[in-house]
């Protein structure tokens, strides 16, 4: 039956009709509803569905189980396969048991990341074969064709899906879901599963000679699609390969179109389109992955085909979308361009940038550790809903997951003589805070972190953790205390804080501040969006006649304060959390007693 | 050469439900039997930012509306329809809810937000009809502000090339039972409101 699905919807209903027996993710966006579709679906299936606690344990976890013989998936964004290259690069080596796919999505024009990097290229320096999807149900078809390409060349595969795959949708046709495979088992095969130079040398050498099996079989793949019409071609890459076509049907061309889908890119194909014709235009997203082999190719059978691309105008930053591509094709044919509608009028709009919800805990936490550490401290920061506070003043870095803590030592070690007080969040830092806080206590950073807890993923839609004390699926669990792993992995002074206390939050910083050592402050505080989804009932506050005006409540920046003529006032947006009424140096903001 | 039926654009603030006005249309879309595509906004946008949400009716390309494609815009917040009115093309119809939500950049003083004549006089020039309503009004009529998104759902069924049951049988299949009635309701002032 044909479904209105997203495409990480569609992904997840590929790994079910794939017979998937285990799925390990961290979230990421654009990539975090395969996994929550996946523990929706899953009803009583025996299937392993887990958050694991960064992407580097997700794949591991899930080649264990492709050794097993079960079919495993990993899910990540394009950042994740960053922190997952070190088993990503060997895995290619050692290849898999049941198939292994490993599923990574990318953010071109960083819609929702701190970078843009292109996973094909990832692809092609493992020697693993990628999948790269036009629309959701064509990642669902090659979620099911990933496992079976897996399964012949015994090596893992990358499906990837752009963030406008991901978070499309589309009508997509779905099959049935075979039962689950179960009862796997561990055969040993040092050969094969320890990677010792001995061993590595020989898959080494391996890995290399299937490179052309492969080729082979995915030039027959469905994904990459042919079409000879005039002497001028296009050859386009996943969701550029829509755009292309749309682009085509648009101005009525007669060119020949090539699409492509699959990595290593389908060399004969290619080879016939640049005998066909005197032009090509390669249109692909970011790297010029496609274009280089084009480039190779041609040097071989055609070298007096003109190659247009990343040269002429083909962006290799941020998306390309219909009107891009379009404009681009019609430059190359000489046909007028289509201007994208200048918006002047929206001119007189004040921006809307995303912001801290009304009521965050983090605002509240961020307010005292200015108040307490100054102007003049250095504030690293990590990547989470706090990262939007950098209005504040107390986020002066942003790199990479859990990279605060190990900036911050850095920086300090660097010679900075100042304060230095580094945040990130409870998620971040079970996910890559914890080895750099054990590596400040072991190298003596004098510095101060500050955990931003408000125990779940937030940013990417309230994923549990291991604080949470909940699995994927929903089981309790183990519940990790912050505090105790803080003060295993050596820092000296370690303590909890409710930030929504504004005094106590303030002589916590400054006993963190005048530490001499390495100090911990925990801020804990539910995130308001789920506090308020588990029925949380707020107070309610307003402001009194005695206000004057003098705007510091404002400052704050919450969006439920506003000014109304000279005075503050509260709009429905408040949530209640009361530290406006703390700082209010007149009291003059008070609850509403029900 | 229209690669397209029916192009619509649904704009908003994170939060309003602009998701649930594309899920249900492409949802009927479907059980019509039409190809539909779409493209919509997560993660850090979501958090009070401005959201775009694309949905194409009988289309088999790009999930996203090109500039100046869209048949229909449909804004949740009326600085997000001036900010988003680019979409439209010149035949195309604007359905407006005239209540704003103010951004953090204008509730700490740091940025104006115009009074609302000054946001829906661009309109004029821009597309074959546009129409505002206080939809949030009309939702509390309803039974509930927060289904402000169906009564925009209501005045879009007009304009879309959707037969309106199908429309509702999506809708049931959304939105909670206990809240259908209040739901159905919106749906028909919505509906109302452009006839």
């Amino acid at each position: 039956m044909r479904e209105y699905l997203l495409g990480n919807a569609a992904i997840a209903r590929g790994l079910l009709e794939a017979g998937v027996g285990l799925a390990a993710g961290y979230p990421g966006t654009p990539s975090s509803e395969i996994i929550e579709t996946l523990v929706d679906l899953k009803g009583d299936r025996p299937l392993h569905v887990e958050w694991s606690v960064n992407e580097k344990v997700a794949l591991e976890v899930a080649a264990g189980a492709s050794w097993t013989g079960i079919r495993a998936a990993a899910t990540m964004k394009h950042v994740g396969l960053n922190v997952a290259a070190d088993p990503f690069m060997t895995l290619a080596y050692l290849g898999v048991g049941a198939g292994l796919l490993v599923i990574c999505a990318d953010d071109p024009f960083c819609h929702s990341s701190q970078n843009e990097q292109d996973s094909r290229r990832y692809a092609q320096f493992a020697s693993i074969p990628c999948l790269d999807p036009s629309d959701p149900e064509e990642a669902k078809d090659m979620t099911i064709y990933g496992f079976e390409l897996s399964e012949k060349f015994n090596i893992p595969v990358m499906l990837r899906p752009t963030t406008r795959v991901s978070h499309a949708r589309a009508d997509v046709e779905t099959g049935t879901i075979p039962p689950v495979r179960v009862g796997g088992q561990f055969v040993k095969n040092p050969a094969r599963r320890v990677a010792l130079p001995v061993h590595a040398r020989a898959l080494h050498t391996e890995l290399i000679a299937k490179q052309k099996a492969i080729e082979e079989a995915l030039e027959t793949a469905p994904w990459n699609k042919l079409t000879l019409r005039g002497n001028v071609g296009i050859i386009a890459s996943g969701i550029a390969g829509l755009y292309a076509e749309e682009a085509i049907r648009d101005l009525d061309l007669e060119v020949s179109l090539l699409r492509i889908g699959t990595y290593p890119v389908p060399a004969k194909m290619i080879c016939s389109m640049l005998e066909h014709v005197t032009r090509v235009m390669v249109v692909e997203e970011l790297e010029p992955v496609v274009e280089e082999q084009v480039e190779r190719l041609a040097r071989i059978v055609n070298p007096a085909v003109e190659i247009l691309g990343k040269n002429e105008s083909i962006s290799r930053e941020g998306e390309l979308d219909f009107l891009r591509v379009r404009n681009a094709i019609a430059l190359m044919q000489g046909i007028q361009e289509k201007a994208a509608l200048p918006n002047t009028a929206a001119g007189i709009l004040p921006p809307r940038p995303p912001a801290l919800c009304p009521g965050c805990s983090h605002r509240a936490t961020f307010y005292a550790m200015r108040k307490v550490f100054g102007k003049k401290a250095v504030y690293p920061s990590d990547i989470g809903c706090y990262t939007m506070a950098v209005g504040m003043g107390t986020v002066d870095t942003c790199l990479c997951m859990g990279a605060s803590i190990t900036l911050a030592s850095g920086i300090r070690f660097g010679g900075e003589t100042e304060g230095i007080c580094c945040s990130l969040g409870d998620s971040t830092f079970l996910h890559g805070g914890m080895t750099g806080l054990l590596n400040a206590a072991y190298n003596k950073a004098r510095i101060t972190v500050t955990i931003l807890d408000n125990s779940t993923t937030a940013m990417t839609g309230h994923q549990p953790h291991p604080g949470t004390g909940v699995t994927a699926t929903g089981e309790p669990t183990v519940q990790v205390s912050l505090e105790a792993l803080a003060r295993a992995l050596g820092a000296g002074l370690v303590e909890v804080v409710d930030p929504y206390d504004l005094e106590k939050t303030l002589e916590c910083f400054q006993r963190a501040k005048e530490y001499p050592g390495l100090s911990v402050v925990i801020a804990r505080q539910p995130c308001v969006i789920k506090a308020r989804r588990s029925g949380a009932r707020p107070r309610a506050f307003r402001v009194s006649e005695e206000c004057q005006g003098c705007g510091i409540c404002v400052d704050f920046g919450c969006p439920a304060i506003e000014f109304e003529g000279d005075k503050a006032k509260i709009n429905n947006l408040c949530t209640g959390c009361g530290v406006c009424a703390e700082i209010c140096p007149g009291s003059s903001i008070q609850e509403v007693k029900r | 050469m229209r690669t397209s039926e029916c192009d619509i654009v649904i704009v908003g603030v994170g939060g309003q439900g602009v998701i649930l006005i594309s899920d249900v249309i492409g949802r009927a879309g479907v059980m019509a039997g039409k190809p539909v595509r779409g493209a919509e906004t997560h993660g850090m946008a979501q958090r009070g930012g401005s959201v775009i949400n694309h949905t194409r009716i009988g289309c088999r390309f790009s999930p996203m509306v090109a500039s100046g494609g869209a048949d229909v815009l449909i804004a949740l917040e009326p600085a997000e329809a001036l900010r988003f009115a680019h979409f439209l093309s010149p035949n195309g119809v604007a359905l407006i809810n005239t209540m704003p939500v103010l951004p953090v950049t204008v509730t700490t003083g740091a940025a104006r937000y115009p009074p609302l004549d000054e946001i829906l006089a661009p309109f004029e020039g821009l597309c074959r009809r546009a129409v505002p309503m206080d939809a949030t009004a009309i939702a509390k009529k309803a039974g509930t502000a927060q289904a402000m998104n169906v009564v925009m759902l209501g005045a879009l069924a007009r304009y879309i090339p959707l037969k309106e049951e199908l429309i509702l049988e999506a809708l049931c299949d959304v939105v909670p039972p206990k809240f259908l009635d209040a739901n159905k309701k919106a749906f028909s002032l919505g509906k109302a409101e452009v006839e």
